[in-house]
């Protein structure tokens, strides 16, 4: 009789019966694994979590008092002879890859992903195995990332423009993730760096747990608007077009996304300038990073998996699509606020001027706009 | 290539008129005389001959990107844009991009037409390996003939306008017309007085402002009072639903100009024997209709003709044309813009007067009036003049440059308005391509929704937002880009005309069908019926 597949996945989440763990299940289990924090992976409600040292502190912000084990990458767990380790995924500080061995069959859990070292968190490490569980948010082939250098330097550039020009600059990112890899780069000759409470708390969690950050200011009632505007701000995509922002300007505001790179999407976000980062692979960094596991089977869970898979397939390997709730979070706790400005209707519409939309609260960061965005009632669980 | 890549890349990046403006002109202090005038062309949509079509566009692209042809396919429909697609998929490159001035790529590219196909995709496939990913996209957007930028025109004469110190409204007159940037020069564009005028150019035309006024909300005669003052100010016609156009008889030879700034002396043969007989020196403006003893038909007929290449006999005997003339901008080879509403107008009148063919040569009838009071009487009548509302011009006015707010208005009768139910969505274009922005809707019929419309525009962002994600967690139903949503929500869609159609499902066709709301208080139950919208038919 041919044995059960070591992972499968099901309703709650991907399942190992022999290990009796989850990884990254989106219902409450009893054990847990968590590859990172981002909330889609992070669920609240389970008895037992693991997770890596790095994400301690986040998780405990985030989730409150939760039951948590941590280990160091490269250390093995045992959970009913299965083992665990957790390899670096350089996703965002703390992010893993999961791999789990049963009698020499090899399976890796790669979470979110990202090829290039960003220089904040550990650098994704390829991890050679016989079924590979990746997520494709970016697997489309016109998703193509510049080095991140080159947009750094634009970004500080761009803020020393802002200051000659007396605006304010507002930086836009996910909390956790690319908050700090902005933060890590920003060159801090030009000014100091203000936080939204958001995302000072995110710093602060980071820092309990040992991590060195560039100095930050969190914006209080009190902080003088006019030091603030000489300086940088950093602030979650929910900060967008709030009231809060808006007592900052006349300001020049970045977002930054991996989805800036079309130029719908840049307007959508009525961004002034779109920063093409990502925390998620491109396409050739999915490809490269699939192809360095030697993996018999790719499964996709998250992204455009239908394409891709078709893709893969016709290039090789064995690819199959699952689905899964990951990548969903940030479209689902959205609100979008009232948009200022209006679409033009008929004829009192301003003939080539373009109107910019500003709807707060998404975060384009980890969620598909796009094909990437699997609706949730389309999401299903089943075994393989 | 690269000081253009980069303007438009600047002007992507911000939407305050201003720094459009700022970012103009540094584009024009630091490129070449003849690439201004390439750019100028460019943005006043000026298209050179495609010399590649698409499919071959398409086709050397995935044999160049090695790519399956599917992908290329899904890549394009998650971009929604062509050349943003190719310049997307091409590795990024590390050489700098092309050194070549925009004037040099556009003499390469008119010089494809002595070129094979063989040749071409050579050209082509080495040009995108060369260019960098912006460059390469202004490169497929003006190789395509598809440029469009989010900058008006007179943002682009305002930014020379301050670069050569010239009134602006002169410069919008010296950018109209038929010129091409190879024998236009940026000196003579710019010159304090222009010796060889071309004598085909048309004036710029000047356009009306609308009286907002919804379905619910109508201006009172009150606000017509507080707004424009003493009726007697006011000169009152009806607005006629035809083709704007610019009539010019010079130096003996004749040009039709239409709105959209086509040359369009050919299609309008009728027009030709009152016009040979104006002196020289005469430009009208006014409206092309459909005519049938003597009364307007309704644009469709019109349109009809609009659509046809060849204008056969029989078109010419179903729909034939007319003008209704409404001024008179250059009288006796002398520009009489400057003159009063009232002096053009005698100058109008004294000119059809004379003429043989009144049949043709209409003159814009004034509306009698003595008060907003019974103007607004009047405006009630404008269905059966087969007119869209009313037109109102200060007698004291100037003939002005473009849609200014004062002394031109468009009064338009009660838009037609039904209640209707989404049925289906697809994604935009452009900015829009990730959201679903395009929708169908229906009317009962019975028990059955029948689709009878599709509109786009109208709704805030915010509410495409909501409907977005309405959309995506409703769908029924797939079939390539367009779903089939859950039929839930209503809405108003206005429109400005109807007629019978054999070709829709409805029996109906529908003129600038739009959103005027979401109608969040009727359920789908109470929406209108065919019934109702036939009855706009009469
Ligand atoms: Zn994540
Ligand atoms: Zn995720």
């Amino acid at each position: 009789m041919p044995r059960k597949p070591l992972l499968e996945f099901t309703d709650r989440g991907i399942y190992c019966p022999q290990g009796k763990f989850y990884i990254d299940p989106w219902k409450p289990v009893d054990d847990a694994v968590i590859t990172h924090a981002h909330s889609d992976h992070a669920y609240l409600g389970h008895k037992h979590y693991l997770a890596h040292h790095l994400s301690r502190e986040v998780l405990k912000y985030r989730l409150g008092d939760i039951q948590l084990q941590t280990i160091a990458y490269g250390e093995t767990i045992n959970k009913n002879g299965v083992e665990i380790t957790l390899f670096p995924a350089g996703h965002v500080i703390g992010s893993a890859q999961v791999r789990v061995v049963y009698q020499g069959e090899v399976w890796v859990v790669s979470g979110d992903y990202k090829t290039e070292a960003d220089g904040v968190c550990e650098p994704f490490e390829p991890v050679k195995c016989h079924h590979f569980i990746s997520e494709c948010t970016f697997g489309m082939p016109v998703y193509q990332w510049k080095p991140q250098q080159q947009l750094f330097d634009e970004m500080n550039n761009w803020w020393r423009q802002n200051l000659e020009n007396n605006l304010a600059t507002v930086v836009v990112g996910y909390s956790l993730g690319k908050a700090q890899r902005i933060l890590q780069n920003l060159d801090l000759f030009n000014g100091k760096v203000y936080t939204h409470g958001v995302i000072e708390n995110t710093n602060e969690a980071l820092r309990r747990n040992g991590i060195e950050l560039q100095p930050t200011t969190r914006i209080t009632p009190d902080t003088p608007k006019e030091e603030v505007r000489k300086g940088i701000i950093l602030a979650p995509p929910s900060a967008v077009g709030s009231a809060w922002m808006r007592k900052f300007g006349p300001y020049s505001f970045g977002y930054c996304s991996g989805w800036m790179a079309l130029r719908g999407a840049k307007r959508r976000r009525a961004a002034d300038r779109g920063f093409v980062l990502s925390d998620h692979a491109d396409w050739n960094g999915l490809i490269s990073a699939i192809d360095a596991t030697g993996c018999e089977c790719v499964y996709l869970t998250h992204g455009y998996t239908a394409s891709f898979t078709r893709y893969l397939n016709e290039i090789g390997f064995n690819a199959r699509e699952v689905h899964t709730l990951y990548g969903t979070e940030e479209e689902e706790a959205a609100s979008p606020q009232d948009s200022p400005t209006n679409l033009p209707k008929g004829e009192a519409s301003n003939e080539g001027e373009v109107n910019k939309v500003l709807s707060a609260g998404e975060d384009l960061g980890e969620v598909g706009i796009l094909g990437g965005a699997k609706d949730l009632g389309e999401a299903k669980g089943g075994a393989i | 290539m690269k000081a253009f890549a980069q303007l438009f890349l600047s002007l992507d990046e911000t939407n305050k008129t201003n720094e459009k403006v700022k970012v103009l002109k540094d584009y024009f202090n630091c490129v070449p005389d003849t690439d201004k005038m390439h750019m100028l062309a460019l943005f006043t949509g000026r298209k050179s001959k495609r010399q590649i079509n698409s499919t071959q566009f398409r086709l050397w692209a995935i044999e160049a990107l090695k790519i399956p042809s599917w992908l290329f396919e899904e890549s394009y429909h998650v971009v929604g844009d062509l050349a943003e697609t190719i310049a997307l998929l091409f590795p990024q490159n590390n050489t700098g991009g092309s050194s070549k001035t925009l004037t040099e790529w556009i003499a390469e590219i008119n010089n494809l037409s002595t070129y094979g196909d063989e040749e071409k995709r050579h050209w082509l496939q080495q040009s995108w390996q060369l260019l960098d990913t912006q460059e390469r996209f202004v490169f497929n957007k003006i190789l395509t003939g598809s440029f469009r930028v989010g900058v008006s025109q007179s943002l682009v004469v305002k930014a020379i306008a301050d670069i050569a110190d010239l009134d602006a409204a002169v410069l919008t007159h010296r950018i109209m017309g038929n010129w091409r940037p190879e024998d236009y020069t940026f000196r003579e564009l710019i010159q304090p007085q222009q010796e060889a005028e071309d004598i085909s150019r048309p004036y710029p035309f000047f356009l009306a402002y609308p009286i907002q006024e919804t379905s619910t909300v109508q201006k009172s005669v009150e606000d017509l009072q507080q707004t424009l003052g003493e009726a007697s100010e006011w000169q009152a016609e009806w607005k006629w639903d035809g083709i704007r156009a610019q009539l010019i008889k010079r130096d003996g030879q004749l040009f039709i100009w239409s709105r959209g700034e086509d040359l369009s002396t050919d299609r309008f043969p009728e027009l030709h024997p009152f016009m040979n007989e104006l002196p020289d020196g005469t430009v009208l403006d006014g409206e092309i209709l459909s005519f049938r003893q003597g009364k307007p038909l309704p644009f469709n007929v019109l349109q009809a003709r609009i659509g046809r290449k060849n204008l056969s006999k029989k078109i010419l005997e179903e729909s034939p044309v007319a003008l209704i003339a409404y001024d008179c901008l250059e009288y006796e080879g002398k520009d009489i813009r400057e003159k009063t509403q009232t002096e053009r107008r005698e100058l109008l009148e004294h000119l059809q007067a004379k003429t043989a063919y009144p049949d043709v040569f209409n003159i814009s009838t004034l509306i009698d009036f003595d008060s907003w009071e019974s103007l607004s009487r009047k405006r009630q009548q404008s269905r059966e003049m087969i007119a869209e509302g009313i037109m109102l011009k200060r007698k004291s006015a100037t003939y002005q440059v473009g849609r200014k707010r004062g002394d031109w208005w468009k009064w338009k009768i009660d838009p037609l308005s039904v209640d209707a139910v989404m049925i289906y969505a697809q994604k935009g274009h452009g900015r829009r391509a990730d959201l679903y922005t395009d929708y169908t809707f229906a009317v009962w019929d019975g028990d059955k929704l029948v689709p009878f419309a599709k509109a786009y525009s109208g709704l805030t962002d915010a509410e495409i937002n909501k409907v977005d994600a309405f959309v995506k967690r409703n769908t029924l139903e797939k079939f390539g880009p367009v779903r089939t949503v859950k039929p839930e929500l209503v809405f108003e869609i206005g429109f400005e005309g109807i007629n019978k159609s054999t070709r829709h499902k409805s029996g109906v066709a529908l003129r600038f069908p739009r959103i005027l709301r979401w109608r969040h208080d009727k359920p789908k139950e109470e929406a209108d019926t065919i019934e109702t919208l036939k009855a706009f038919l009469e």
